[in-house]
């Protein structure tokens, strides 16, 4: 038996209940913001400059979406850095009255996005 | 991979101050401001970046308790009386220093950068606008006591304020213990200690008066070890370990309402939704239309069960009403509603009994599309674009899927917004006694916030915070500082390290899910004398056991370790509290039914006081109050608040 190529890793697991944070590597430049707010303590920088956080504890994640109101570069970009993903159980489902169509978030052929800004847009929160 | 911080386990920083604020949320920072404005200097101490930390770190969408607000047609004293007849629990004092000051912290608030006002007029000719103040306010346009913010900034503005002041500000520090004169719990605090969550180093902050104003613990009962996130309830965050009050308890300081846990608003336990982000018609979403499945609409009723027709109506208070708050609990369900006097509109109660005729069809929607243009945009667009854990992960991430408020209507899911979960999964509504100066019974130890029994919200963390700050630095400023005991040091050096100094042994979660259980098992809903008997003995055996075997990895579980090891402390005082309590008052606790929280049944009960004298239980009366006398309550507030 060839013991060097049946090697097995020993991995930790990697099943998780939840994904939380996506980061964009070709958008992110690693700067950290979010790792320094995040209050659960969740994100920890990447051991290689430049690149985006290690998400170590996906788990203690608690959703407040802190980490992407601090991204300088967040509303500069169309394309965003770093995007919040509630976990599938909790996408929420909604019914549009005049049609009768259903949506969910994260489905797979969603309706256009809604680009209206929340009141006073995304400045008051800063 | 390599962790990226440096490792200084057992390193010492000694920094000392006038007043020492432990946790930096709401009240935190508002105590660490008073104090600093009186010239007093001030370390502030946060396990989170102050800037966002806290249970309102990402926001509020309305500021509460405010009836000296130019706009409002109650006196503070009124409204006082008001919250007394929705029932508050065992302490009066917070409450009434909230009706006096809320309106006051909030221009300072205001100052400070926080947007209050609609100054640009988007909603002009809206009910609920003032047109000479610009204010906008929610739930009761008659009286005007709750006002909708921008407050998404107002962690930044209070961060801002602390470090323009000078503030000290140590932010990933854990505290883990009360430090006291000559190392005798009850005596006098003389500062605290912490440990660094990333780099595990060790502060010791001697201080000639503290101010505690962390939250009590979000998961004593409820714990889930796959959404820590989620654990307890989801509008509190899980890094409310009650680290405060399982300091305060072993310093010897006296407890109220300890023995009062109920099934906490929103306690999830894994199971919740994003808060909300889902249709309902509460708190953020009041007063949102709710129709079934084919558009038809479910009626709203007032206090008296009488239809309100009009959209208008359900932001007034009822025929003969002086007030209205709130309606609590869910629609339809056995959940309590609250007090009659104050009583809100609501859902019609015969929702569910209308599903099951027929007469409606599930799934149920909150319908915004139906509202008026500037009630929906207010719902929307202000409130759940402002409030906490909504801008990002509601209102952006709802938009960005494709939901318009013009056109869509939003799913409500049962438990939603009241009650998920297990009837046993309970939430304390207990804390720490304190009198006119927000002084606990212990010297030296003043509370600010949530750690305070009778007090709750935004505004009431907000304005107990900055009045303790006052007190704290009026006394601080007559005291010197104590010499820290160095055995008192080593002993909480032994415990905090334990975990880091172990190779193998068992992990937070797994410890922290045992509590739980053990709280849900004895401390349920079903409380009896030999069941909380019981309780105490496998929290004392858990203590010997598990609790001697922990292991942390690094400084992050330490943290997550040290948290766990507050939550043994409170679980152990809280089923002392109950046991004892029993004792005190026998079957005239409402231990038997699920708490009905804000109504009768906290009205009750005589209040008692626990703490820990000698290793063991004392329980004693909390002072007389007189609610009645409210021209007493005035001219004793006005004698203490310091200003």
């Amino acid at each position: 038996m060839d013991m060097e190529k049946d090697k097995i890793n020993m991995t930790p697991n990697l099943v998780t209940p939840n994904k939380p944070l996506l980061f964009d590597e070709t958008v992110c430049n690693g700067c950290n913001m979010c790792v320094k707010i995040c209050m659960m303590d969740v994100l920890y920088p990447n051991s290689e400059r430049g690149k985006p956080p290690v998400v170590l504890y996906p788990d203690e994640c608690w959703y407040c979406g802190c980490c992407v109101m601090e991204c300088p570069i967040w509303e500069k970009e169309d394309v965003k850095p770093i995007i919040l993903k509630h976990p599938m159980m909790q996408r929420v489902r909604w019914k549009r009255k005049a049609t009768g169509e259903y949506f969910r978030v994260g489905m797979k052929n969603p309706p256009p996005p809604n680009n209206r800004p929340p009141v006073g847009g995304w400045k008051p929160r800063t | 991979m390599e962790w990226p911080y440096p490792i200084c386990y057992g390193e010492e920083e000694v920094s000392s101050a006038d007043i020492l604020v432990l946790g930096g949320g709401l009240a935190g920072c508002f105590a660490a401001i008073s104090a600093a404005k009186k010239g007093a200097k001030v370390i502030l101490v946060d396990k989170s970046p102050v800037k966002r930390s806290g249970s309102a770190g990402s926001g509020i969408d309305h500021w509460m308790d405010c009836p000296g607000n130019p706009g409002s047609n109650l006196t503070p004293e009124e409204y006082f009386q008001s919250q007394l007849a929705r029932g508050i629990l065992g302490n009066p004092i917070p409450t009434y220093i909230t009706a006096r000051e809320s309106w006051d912290a909030l221009l300072e608030l205001e100052q400070m950068g926080m947007k209050i006002r609609d100054s640009e007029g988007e909603f002009e000719g809206a009910d609920f606008r003032d047109e000479k103040t610009k204010l906008l306010y929610c739930y009761d346009y008659v009286n005007r006591n709750s006002i909708r913010i921008w407050g998404t900034g107002m962690k930044p503005a209070l961060y801002r304020e602390c470090r323009r002041l000078g503030v000290q500000i140590f932010e990933g520090v854990i505290s883990t213990g009360l430090l006291t004169d000559g190392e005798k719990p009850g005596a006098k605090v003389i500062g605290a200690t912490g440990v660094n969550t990333h780099t595990g180093k060790f502060y010791i902050f001697p201080a000639k008066s503290t101010v505690l104003c962390t939250n009590g613990p979000g998961r004593l009962w409820v714990f889930s070890t796959e959404y820590i996130g989620f654990s307890g309830s989801q509008f509190f965050p899980p890094t409310n370990s009650g680290d405060g009050l399982a300091m305060a308890w072993k310093a010897g300081a006296e407890f109220t309402g300890l023995e009062f846990s109920h099934k906490g608003f929103g306690g999830g336990g894994g199971f919740a939704w994003p808060p909300y982000g889902v249709g309902n018609p509460r708190n953020t979403w009041f007063a949102c239309s709710m129709v079934d499945e084919n558009g038809k609409e479910i009626p709203w009723v007032d206090r008296d069960n009488r239809i309100l027709k009009t959209i208008a109506e359900r932001y007034r208070p009822a025929p003969g009403q002086k007030m209205k708050l709130q309606a609590f609990g869910g629609f339809g369900s056995n959940s309590p509603r609250g007090a009659y006097e104050t009583l809100g509109c609501d859902l019609t109660p015969e929702v569910y009994d209308r599903i099951k005729k027929g007469e409606y069809t599930l799934p149920l929607y909150a319908d915004l599309s139906s509202m008026p243009e500037h009630e929906r945009r207010a719902i929307f667009g202000l409130m759940v674009g402002q409030e906490g854990k909504t801008n990002i992960p509601v209102y952006y991430t709802l938009t960005q899927a494709g939901f318009d408020p013009e056109k869509d209507m939003l799913q409500y899911y049962e438990g939603s917004w009241y009650g998920v979960g297990a009837p046993q999964w309970l939430t304390t509504m207990g804390g720490l006694m304190v009198d006119w100066d927000l002084r606990t019974s212990v010297e030296g130890l003043y509370a600010g916030g949530q750690i305070a029994a009778g007090s709750g919200g935004a505004a009431e963390a907000c304005c107990m915070g900055r009045y303790a700050g006052r007190k704290a630095a009026d006394y601080a400023f007559s005291m010197n500082e104590t010499e820290v005991s160095r055995s008192q040091i080593e002993s909480e050096k032994d415990r905090v390290y334990m975990p880091v100094n172990r190779k193998s042994g068992m992990d937070w979660k797994e410890f922290e899910a045992g509590i739980a259980r053990v709280m849900q098992e004895y401390c349920g809903v079903v409380k009896t004398e030999k069941l909380l008997d019981l309780g105490l003995k496998w929290i004392d055996e858990i203590k010997e056991a598990e609790g001697t075997e922990l292991c942390a990895r690094n400084p992050h579980e330490l943290t997550r370790t040290i948290e766990a090891l507050s939550i043994l402390t409170l679980a152990e005082a809280t089923v002392h509290s109950t046991r004892a309590s029993l004792k005190v008052r026998g079957k005239e606790l409402p231990f038997f039914k699920e708490a009905k929280i804000r109504g009768e049944a906290f009205r009750k009960p005589k209040p008692i006081t626990t703490c820990l004298a000698d290793g063991e239980i004392q329980v004693g009366e909390p002072p007389y109050i007189n609610t009645d006398d409210i021209n007493e309550i005035k001219r004793t507030y006005e004698a203490h608040r310091g200003l």
